[in-house]
């Protein structure tokens, strides 16, 4: 067989094909029905006067701006947004320690992590806000030291022999915000440690076998190489719990925490009998605190993201890559016109 | 050449080599599997040893024996002199603390099969990240380095780019000076051609040949004949977990000794 290379003359490129597009009767139908409910769910919020807008926004009576902007439910929105930031973050850097615990070769620390993780995942963050609420009940004072420090004095004859380190009063320790915190920081950390180990989990030995080969040491492995790319499976997750965590910090009210948003939405809902508006401006403020989340997460997974699959740039560019009717492929800059290279 | 321990490690101007490798009857065993049993291995300075044999001979896992990702059971390995893995005090030998291991592994470049390279860092950063974390270079000093070796295996204009925008070959490409980087004074090629399209494997292993031109000491583990046939100094064929032959690569490629190795050889040739 002989392979023959044909010297052809610059071929006519064929028409261009302009084909009619599939219908899609479904879709349209489907369309149309959302419209029609949206637009009836409009209607609903604007005309049932039972909403009380003004009430909600601009005026709860007696001078007072409205319900959402009022002075105690700031500051409870503060006291939200503290308490989801340091419980979160009490559960991210707690949950990074369990999950690498949870993976040594160690059978000691991994048990201990997967005890940690079976405890606070049973139990309802609700019963643990209480709980933690009521600790005090439990020991007066809390503090660091050896175990069984007293009975190990009387062992050895010495009573007055405490074997403790450094101890406070668990009255003043656990003030219901710090109850509260490490209630919902604690159980997010068995979660975290989930989620951790399994972003470490799927990264590929040889990315920590490249490293060591090249002399990094366990812990730059973890740190420069596995971590790092971990990060890109464990960002999503992560900001699905902190979209969570907003919402949970309402359970705090049980323990009792007063510097709360829920808290303090219902208490002037009690207050002047409007309940109903209270719970859409409670409903407002967390779909506010979750977009501003959602942002973040947007720039955090796009900072983890860099190197794969040429990112966030590809993206876009293929966005904006319009066909045109000619069949030549040019780029656009989003507004139709062609950027100059 | 390279083979039996006790012969004399000579170049072609037949004055004596020091010696690189060591490796005294190494088995290595997963489970109840025996991998390798019983490696007898030399390899002097500056020779480029070319290991051959079918999958499941032990080759791969020999090369990840001699920088310890693979500890071994039995027999012992030395590079430079320096017994891997291990300190021997009278006849106990003591585990090495990971800080050691470290320290050995420094010295000891490794090119892998699947490329390894960092994914979140750009090919520059790659390549200085060992300098950086290990060596304590300054970022410039690292830099410098760095722009340089990818320079020499023709990369020059990919510096910035992530590995996920580089070709198979170009992406091995950054893998060997990410190693050599590190100054090694042995690297270690795991297969460095076999995921790479046909036509991309040229490239890498031009860059290998000007390495062995350079008098690095290399062993490596592959498929390519030609590549034995050409640059290497000794060529070393497996099959079962032992050395069924070795001797100069012509030699064995024309006039192989074995049975195995000829019907082996008469597969890939």
């Amino acid at each position: 067989m002989t392979t023959q290379i044909q010297q052809q003359p610059e071929r006519v490129r064929p028409e261009p094909i302009k084909a009619v597009p599939v219908r899609h009767p479904g879709r349209w139908v489907t369309a149309v029905v959302v419209v029609v409910l949206s637009a009836m769910f409009v209607h609903l919020l604007l005309t049932n006067k039972h909403f009380e807008w003004s009430f909600i926004f601009s005026d709860s009576g007696q001078g007072q701006p409205g319900v959402m902007f009022l002075r105690p439910v700031l500051d409870g929105l503060v006291g939200t947004i503290e308490l989801t930031i340091t419980s979160m973050l009490i559960g991210v850097a707690l949950g990074v320690v369990i999950a690498i615990m949870r993976l040594s070769p160690n059978r000691i620390l991994a048990g201990a992590a997967w005890v940690y993780t079976w405890v606070f995942r049973a139990i309802p963050r609700l019963v643990l806000a209480i709980l933690f609420g009521n600790l005090g009940i439990l020991w007066a004072r809390i503090g660091f030291g050896l175990p069984f420090g007293k009975q190990i004095g009387a062992l050895f004859g010495m009573h007055d022999f405490s074997g403790q380190i450094f101890s406070i009063k668990a009255s003043e320790l656990l003030t219901g915000f710090v109850a509260g915190m490490l209630a919902l920081g604690l159980s997010e950390a068995a979660y975290m440690a989930e989620i951790v180990r399994a972003g470490i989990q799927s990264i590929d030995v040889g990315q920590s076998e490249a490293a060591s080969a090249l002399g990094l040491s366990r812990g730059q492995v973890l740190r420069r190489i596995v971590l790092p790319q971990a990060m890109r499976v464990i960002v999503p997750p992560t900001g699905n719990e902190t979209i969570a965590m907003v919402k949970d910090t309402s359970l705090v009210a049980y323990v009792p925490v007063g510097r709360e948003l829920f808290f303090q939405l219902s208490a002037v809902g009690t207050r002047t009998f409007q309940v109903l508006p209270v719970l859409v401006g409670a409903c407002l403020w967390y779909l506010i605190l979750c977009s501003v989340l959602m942002i973040g997460q947007y720039f955090v997974e796009r900072h983890f993201g860099r190197g794969y699959g040429t990112g966030g740039r590809a993206r876009r560019r293929l966005r904006d890559l319009s066909v045109e009717s000619s069949g030549r492929i040019v780029l656009t800059d989003g507004n139709g016109k062609e950027p100059a290279l | 050449m390279t083979g039996a321990v006790d012969s004399d490690i000579r170049d072609d101007t037949g004055t004596a080599r020091p010696e690189m490798v060591r490796a005294e009857n190494v088995h290595k065993s997963f489970g109840h599997l025996d991998v390798l049993k019983g490696i007898d291995l030399v390899v002097g300075t500056g020779e480029v040893s070319v290991v051959i044999g079918p999958s499941g001979s032990g080759k791969s896992t020999f090369l990840r024996c001699v920088n310890h990702l693979e500890k071994i059971n039995s027999g012992r390995i030395f590079v430079d002199g320096d017994l891997i893995g291990y300190r021997q005090h009278g006849d106990k030998l003591h585990e090495l603390r990971e800080k050691e291991v470290a320290a050995q592994r420094r010295s000891i470049g490794m090119v892998f099969q699947r490329f390894n390279l960092f994914p979140h860092m750009t090919a520059l950063a790659n390549v200085m990240e060992a300098p950086c974390r290990v060596k304590r270079q300054s970022k410039a000093q690292a830099r410098e380095r760095a722009v340089a070796l990818l320079e020499r295996v023709g990369l020059s204009d990919k510096v910035s780019n992530y590995p996920g925008q580089l070709s198979g070959g170009q992406q091995q490409r950054v893998a060997i000076a990410r190693a050599l980087a590190m100054e090694p004074k042995l690297m270690l090629f795991d297969e460095p051609t076999s995921a790479l399209d046909p036509e991309l494997v040229g490239e890498v292993l031009d860059v290998m040949k000007d390495l062995a031109r350079d008098g690095m000491t290399m062993i490596v583990v592959t498929h390519e004949i030609g590549f034995a046939r050409e640059v290497g100094d000794s060529l070393i064929f497996m099959d079962g977990g032992v050395v069924v032959e070795s001797g100069a690569p012509r030699e064995v490629l024309a006039d192989p000794k074995h049975d195995r190795t000829k019907a082996f050889l008469a597969k890939v040739l």
